[in-house]
């Protein structure tokens, strides 16, 4: 028998697949890019990572990255996530989408998947509006912004992703820019570090429906790219981080809160392995015939 | 059926031997009364007799009235029993909502502290009026109130029926035991105060239930709930995700409690929709899923068990069926989902829909229904329902010798890797299989090639439709012909599917041995796709007519109906439909095919 063959080295190269759909100019390429970066550091298994995706512009991330993947339907992409992190603890799994995705249609998921404390890093490609069905309101457009179904500006108030994560109960919560490659990179690698439902909101432009919709958080437009500065901030204080999460917009970057709390993939192994020791590790059979002999 | 009219005593023995009997306890459901009922059906189980049972339960969050009927026989019993030989009745509302319910002759033992006014002139039914109440409350001590008043009654109705006792005292003691010694202790007391009490006084006859000849020890009682859920076990599930709605629950109850054991999870979800998408993760990642619900969460499940079409991922899916459409009769029977079952989704759906025809099939279909998602690689539908799941029946313990031990396969998978092609089976390469090719699969719910990529073009389209219909109609041809029960040619065919089973075949038997018609039945348990060759049944009857517990519809057919004139183009198929939120009676399906015989 010839020996295993050495495991390939992971490189962009071998990440690489589709080449994107997005338009020229967009956000989520800047994301693509680091998350293969990161990738290439990490070195991990190739056959072990697993990308998620429900539907939207940035929810096409599976096709473009070259690994195990499931391009789902639209919300749905953290419980089919959740499915695969709880049954398969060899995997690494990471969530893709978008802000209608992820706080809209599923914006009910990422709370449960959140106070589970599920073991996968979801990244969340916000570009305040939809731009798969070209130009509708989403739920992070700012009062005021002018879409196909808010003809006269949007009335309501969005969502402010970095609160809901925290009340939520995310364990490791980030926020980053897309134009801001090197500081993204550091968020995915801290997220991906990080034991537990870790989440990394990123601000990715639609350059179409939406174009300079983060020009405040980008010194190269003019802005500011505040970091948050964690020798001052506690990133264990979950008030402190809803103190953060309050600021004016562009707001700030970095980790907003991070703790380590038992996963439910940690929670549920206890219990299932508490459960053989209990059953001495029997067999199916052996346990369906102890079932079968109690009821007759 | 249990004969009537047999329960006075003839000649000059004060001993009745029965053969089939009906009890009917009618209460409040607080008052654990399938608590009673679940220990005789056990009993039944144990002692060779054959036992149905029917229970209806209010959608109240506690109380309520309820009741819960034993059907217990030396023979073959189908069916819970139209009318009861004897009514227990606990409180006045027992008795005036029940008393119909007992056939000419029969013996209604009421509490005489509750039930004030009972119809003592009506001769045609033997009244004994007992003060379970008061009794019980005595034995017990004051702090009891009137708990253990059902222990009590079927301590009556063992020293009624000649019972035995030491089977039912270990039955009590392991219901109970679990809980306290306290608790048994009280329902020691109230059992024993129940068998003791001098039934002689004011009954002049007692019963003896006789047993059946096939004198089998291996049998067990459960319910159909229980039974399926063993069944998924059985057949390899490790991992499923649910929502709490009645009368699902109690499998993904158990499923939670059990599954751990196998090294397996079942996962409590925020809604549908994540039960059904975390089912599908699980099943991604490899193994045998399962996800359930009843008629409302089934709905919310459809968009995403469209994409399991597409993306052929195996997965059981459960309908405890109960009434609609929306909340509808949550604690009542229909058999109204068969269509949402088989075109519940968008676009076409091509998918396996099963429905086992009693307690014991359940446990055969759940274990089916695992192979069929995994060697189909497609959503595999079991449609059970609400009188199936609460239902117990005794039956023969299955074999388990071919037990499933899953396996996750994550071989490399060489360069030439396709999982969908055109000419062969679905395989997938779960997440953690090394592609050799390099290039690794994307599972999408986006029409796409053989390599699952995804693709507009129209043409691949329809092959790949093509592809997923035609998986599916390769099951149909390698079912078998469903038997037939009674005559084989004749005047009428009757067809069921489900739970209905029971009372289809007693109707079978009345209609060919009092009516004197010449009548068969079929039963389906693989509805999509149906086996072939049926044409080869219906050219042997004069009608064929189709027993659904759902609305006839706009033209006047069932659901099975409707799909059987689809394919048949069959004039000659009718319907009997009724929902009316219980099972069939049997006399319900024998005046639907013969008015005449209840002309009088």
């Amino acid at each position: 028998m010839s020996a295993p063959a050495e495991p390939q080295k992971l490189t962009k190269k071998a990440l690489t697949a589709d080449h994107p759909t997005w338009c020229p100019g967009c956000g989520d390429f800047a994301v693509l890019a680091s998350f293969y970066k990161v990738l290439e550091k990490l070195q991990l298994p190739h056959e072990k990572i697993c990308t998620i995706a429900g539907i939207g512009c940035s929810s096409r991330f599976p096709y473009f990255v070259n690994g195990h993947g499931v391009h789902f339907i639209h919300g749905r992409a953290l419980p089919l996530a959740s499915g695969i992190s709880l049954s398969r603890p060899d995997l690494h799994v990471f969530a893709f989408g978008g802000d209608g995705d992820g706080y809209s249609i599923g914006g009910n998921h990422l709370d449960h998947a959140a106070r589970k404390n599920i073991n996968l890093t979801y990244v969340v490609m916000d570009n305040f509006v939809y731009g798969l069905t070209k130009k509708q309101t989403s739920p992070t457009s700012p009062e005021g912004f002018k879409s196909k179904t808010d003809p006269t500006g949007s009335i309501d108030r969005p969502i402010n992703p970095m609160k809901k994560l925290v009340n939520g109960g995310a364990t490791f919560v980030g926020r980053t820019h897309a134009a801001q490659v090197k500081h993204m990179m550091q968020m995915f690698e801290r997220a991906i570090a990080h034991p537990g439902f870790s989440v990394v909101e990123v601000l990715s432009e639609c350059v179409i429906f939406y174009p300079g919709a983060f020009d405040d958080g980008n010194p190269r437009k003019g802005g500011e790219f505040d970091i948050i500065n964690e020798e001052e901030h506690d990133v264990t204080d979950e008030n402190a981080a809803y103190q953060l999460a309050s600021l004016q917009y562009p707001g700030k970057f970095g980790v907003f809160y991070q703790k380590e709390r038992p996963t439910k993939n940690q929670l549920e192994q206890e219990w299932i392995d508490a459960s053989r020791k209990k059953t001495k590790g029997a067999s199916a059979r052996e346990l369906l015939e102890g079932k079968f002999s109690s009821m007759s | 059926m249990s004969s009537s009219a047999t329960l006075a005593p003839s000649g000059n023995s004060d001993v009745i031997d029965l053969y089939d009997t009906v009890i009917r306890f009618a209460g409040n459901s607080q008052d654990g009364i399938q608590t009673i009922g679940g220990l005789l059906a056990k009993l039944a189980g144990r002692s060779s007799r054959e036992v149905v049972t029917y229970m209806t339960i209010p959608s109240t969050i506690s109380g309520g009235p309820s009741i819960f009927q034993v059907h217990l026989g030396s023979g073959e019993v189908l069916s819970a029993g139209d009318e009861s030989d004897f009514l227990i009745a606990f409180y006045q509302h027992s008795y005036d909502n029940h008393i119909n319910s007992l056939k000419k002759g029969g013996v209604c033992i009421y509490d005489s502290d509750h039930v004030d006014s009972p119809n003592l002139d009506n001769k045609d039914i033997i009244h004994v009026g007992i003060p379970m109440t008061s009794t019980t409350v005595e034995a017990m001590g004051g702090s009891a109130r009137d708990r253990g008043k059902n222990i009590f009654v079927l301590g009556l109705v063992a020293s009624l029926f000649k019972l035995n006792k030491e089977k039912l005292v270990t039955l009590i003691e392991r219901q109970f035991g679990r809980k306290s010694e306290d608790i048994l202790r009280n329902a020691m007391v109230a059992f024993d105060t129940g068998y003791a009490y001098p039934i002689g006084d004011v009954m002049t006859v007692g019963y003896n239930l006789k047993k059946g000849s096939d004198d089998r020890d291996d049998r067990i009682t459960t319910d159909g709930n229980s039974a399926l859920t063993l069944g998924l076990l059985a057949g390899g599930v490790r991992y499923g995700a649910g929502y709490p709605i009645t009368p699902w629950s109690p499998v993904m109850e158990m499923l939670r409690t059990e599954l751990p054991k196998f090294g397996g999870l079942f996962v409590q979800c925020e809604d549908e929709l994540a039960a059904v998408s975390m089912a599908l993760g699980f099943s991604y990642a490899g193994h045998i899923a399962i996800t359930g619900s009843s008629g409302p969460g089934l709905s919310l499940k459809m968009e995403a068990l469209s994409y399991a079409t597409m993306a052929e991922l195996p997965l059981v899916v459960i309908n405890v069926q109960r009434g609609g459409p929306s909340t509808g009769l949550p604690t009542s029977v229909e058999q109204s989902d068969l269509m949402q079952a088989i075109y519940g989704s968008h676009g076409d759906c091509p998918r396996i829909v099963l429905a086992p025809k009693n307690v014991e099939d359940c446990f055969y279909i759940g274990r089916e229904a695992c192979q069929l998602a995994k060697e189909y690689s497609c959503p595999v539908f079991v449609l059970s329902d609400q009188a199936i799941s609460s239902r117990i029946e005794a039956f023969q313990a299955p074999d388990l010798s071919d037990v499933v031990e899953p396996e996750l396969d994550l071989s490399p998978r060489p360069e030439s890797f396709k999982p969908y092609p055109l000419d062969s089976a679905t395989r997938h390469a779960p997440p953690g299989s090394p592609m050799e090719g390099g290039k690794y699969p994307v599972v999408t719910g986006l029409e796409h090639d053989e390599w699952g990529h995804p693709s507009g073009s129209p043409e691949l389209h329809a092959k790949m439709n093509a592809r997923r219909r035609e998986k599916i109609k390769a099951l149909g041809d390698k079912l078998p012909l469903p038997e037939i029960y009674g005559d084989t040619n004749g005047e009428v065919l009757l067809i069921g599917w489900g739970s209905t089973w029971g009372p289809i075949r007693e109707a079978t038997t009345r209609l060919r041995d009092h009516h004197g018609l010449s009548v068969g039945c079929l039963h389906l348990r693989h509805i999509n796709p149906m086996p072939n060759g049926m044409e080869t049944i219906f050219e042997k009857f004069d009608r064929i007519v189709c027993i659904e517990m759902n609305d006839e519809g706009l033209y006047g057919f069932g659901q099975l109906a409707t799909l059987l004139r689809a394919r048949y183009a069959d004039p000659k198929i009718q319907s009997i439909c009724k929902t009316d939120g219980l099972t069939f009676k049997v006399s319900e399906i024998v005046s639907g095919i013969h008015p005449a015989a209840f002309a009088s």
